[in-house]
């Protein structure tokens, strides 16, 4: 075959590519998060959950040889650290958004810490779907090379989105989120509820954490994350709570984060370092927008401390 | 402040300093390190020899001043964790203004980098704070965002029409020049960054605590709505306190061009504005508390190059130490008011 150049082409594939290839990160952590936060609590230590998974994920990988029990393990430290955030955040007087600082902290540390080891071997990778074996263009192809996590996390998207309006526990995290009063008249207890919601929030978390290092960048090391967590919990605002949107949203923060290496790849290196921070400005752009100061938003958990 | 209640202060937070040194004791057993030597070296590094007492003062200035950005804030009721962006920013302009007026007199050049450093630091909080009242964005995530877009525009400055074409493998501006540098405190290898560090702690808890600006603070943090009833102007109130936290920041930043680097590069952010805030929670946002907390701090900083060294642990060690002091003490919140000693007997 032929190679085709795409010229100035590229840079839109590029970016579409990109936000296939970076949304999904941010796509585990926000529906993570959604959960999370539909019960009623906000956990900011997501960042520390992914650098968490990242790297359990890629040392389970190169000891054991399967990216997928990586996977597996790294959303068993997700579960791990959000069960931590949900039982402080049943103490009396804990302020989760504190707590969430502090684990993003402990997060990264015991990561940094575990993860020393890991950084120079190569572990084995997550597999991809080829979905470009039609084209002669090397780039076309690189772009439709889909990894199995992201397909996971569009099944998730329906999936969740049903759960919440058609279970029984869906409707229990949501009451719970929106008023704690009425779940325990209901006999529940709100404690439990949060706990189970931040455990699979984390859980998710963690995986997005396993993409980042067993697929994209696809290697371990302390700069993987740069506030890819903390931006999804932004995220799930600016998706009011709907896990559908926060698919929208994640592609959107994909394309953004794709943005600075698509226009160096087509020679534009002047400003990479602002385009880089493409992501950031648009997660405060999008805040700026989204917020009022005298209402609470549309969608929002009615017991969520950032939006009372 | 009553006896006991002040008792209960020093006490909860000491006793989860001392679990927290246990319970990473036992995470440093399982890599098959003996923690009893991991506590001595950190004595030894932080505090054993004068050359540590000094090296561990020296990573106490920024600290102190970096946990000001989360404790002035905090007393509105406000989480700012984005000091270390108003630190980088802070230390770039003061690089700036140096190089803008280069061959003034020294004097001049110091005087005008802490001014200017403070401002662009202050501003940078301060914009959290316009944004949190005028927009109702949370401020903690947007002063990390903050965060993130001081170091792009850092780099992008570092990197382009900052940098100095003599600096090949690490970028970084022009240095100020050695006459512009503040040098150390008579008798000690320690910048006066720590002077003003203690003095910015002891100035900012007269403010709090004993002016009508501060008294209106804690107002607007215990009460929102009664603040508003009394007719406070809640959100000139909220940007003044994010302005001051931010100068705070923005000076640390000025001390470490100024006093340390003399250049800006990647070595500004060495993340004294996240040690910063586990500062300022285990102080429970008093700034004299600030103080002695800031020193221990400072102290596990200085002892992780020697446990690197001697012990071959990875430096995120004195991360994991932090990460857990910093879950402990939040979780020791819950005791105060629990336990019975402290509370005043009725009359």
């Amino acid at each position: 075959m032929e190679e085709v150049g795409l010229g100035w082409w590229g840079v839109p594939l590029a970016i579409l590519a990109g936000a296939i290839r970076v949304s999904t990160p941010f796509l585990f952590v926000s529906l993570g998060e959604c959960l999370t936060e539909r019960s009623g609590r906000i956990n900011l230590g997501l960042e520390g959950t992914l650098v968490m998974g990242a790297m359990s994920g890629y040392a389970v990988s190169y000891l054991t040889g399967s990216p997928w029990l990586g996977v597996v393990v790294a959303g068993f430290s997700g579960i791990l650290f959000g069960a931590l955030h949900g039982t402080i955040c049943s103490l009396p007087k804990v302020n989760d958004i504190a707590v969430g600082i502090a684990l993003m902290v402990l997060g990264t540390g015991i990561a940094f810490f575990l993860g020393k080891p890991f950084i120079q071997p190569k572990a084995l990778h997550l597999p991809a779907i080829e979905l470009g074996w039609w084209s002669a263009s090397e780039q076309v192809r690189t772009a439709l090379r889909i990894n199995v996590l992201f397909l996971i996390g569009v099944v998730l998207v329906p999936a969740l989105l049903w759960s919440f309006k058609n279970t029984r526990w869906g409707l229990v995290v949501r009451m719970a989120g929106d008023s704690a009063d009425a779940t325990l008249a209901m006999g529940y207890s709100v404690r439990l509820i949060r706990l189970v919601s931040t455990a699979c929030g984390g859980f998710l978390a963690g995986v997005g954490g396993a993409f980042l290092s067993l697929y994209y960048p696809g290697s371990w090391n302390e700069g993987l994350s740069s506030g890819q967590g903390l931006m999804a919990v932004a995220l799930v605002i600016f998706a009011r709570w709907n896990p559908a949107r926060c698919f929208y949203a994640s592609l959107l923060f994909g394309g953004a984060g794709a943005l600075g290496p698509a226009l160096q790849s087509v020679g534009i290196t002047a400003s990479y370092y602002l385009f880089n921070a493409a992501p950031y400005v648009l997660t405060l752009a999008i805040m700026i927008f989204t917020s009022s100061p005298h209402r609470t938003l549309a969608g929002a958990p009615s017991e969520l401390s950032v939006t009372k | 402040m009553p006896f006991r209640a002040g008792l209960e202060a020093v006490l909860i937070p000491l006793a989860a300093l001392i679990f927290s040194m246990v319970l990473f004791g036992a995470v440093i057993s399982l890599v098959g390190v003996d923690p009893l030597a991991v506590y001595a070296l950190i004595y030894k590094g932080a505090f054993g020899t004068w050359f540590s007492w000094q090296n561990t003062l020296r990573q106490t200035a920024p600290l102190l001043l970096t946990a000001l950005c989360v404790a002035l804030p905090a007393q509105l009721g406000l989480v700012v964790i984005g000091g270390e962006g108003a630190l980088v920013l802070g230390g770039l302009a003061a690089v700036a203004i140096a190089l803008a007026v280069e061959g003034a007199p020294p004097v001049f050049v110091q005087f005008s980098m802490m001014l200017v450093g403070m401002t662009v630091g202050g501003l940078w909080i301060a914009l959290a704070g316009v944004l949190r009242h005028y927009r109702g964005v949370n401020e903690t995530i947007s002063s990390l965002l903050l965060f993130y877009i001081a170091v792009a525009i850092m780099n992008h400055l570092v990197e382009g029409i900052m940098r100095d074409p003599a600096s090949l493998n690490k970028p970084s501006t022009r240095h100020i020049g050695d006459a512009n540098m503040i040098g150390a405190i008579p008798g000690m290898d320690v910048h006066w960054g720590l002077v003003f560090g203690v003095v910015a702690c002891i100035v900012v808890y007269i403010l709090i605590f004993h002016t009508t600006i501060g008294f209106s603070f804690r107002v607007v943090g215990g009460n929102l709505r009664a603040a508003k009833m009394a007719g406070l102007p809640v959100g000139r109130l909220i940007v003044i306190s994010c302005f001051i936290a931010g100068g705070a920041a923005g000076l640390a930043g000025v001390f470490e061009i100024a006093a340390v680097h003399g250049q800006a590069n990647a070595s500004l952010i060495a993340k004294y504005g996240f040690t910063g805030i586990l500062v300022a929670f285990i102080a429970r946002h008093n700034p004299l508390a600030i103080i002695p907390v800031a020193l221990l701090l400072g102290g596990i900083e200085a002892s992780g190059g020697l446990l690197q060294r001697r012990l071959d642990l990875p430096d995120a060690t004195k991360l994991v130490l932090q990460g857990i002091a910093f879950v402990v003490i939040l979780a020791s919140e819950a005791l105060f008011g629990r336990i019975r000693f402290f509370q005043a007997r009725p009359a």
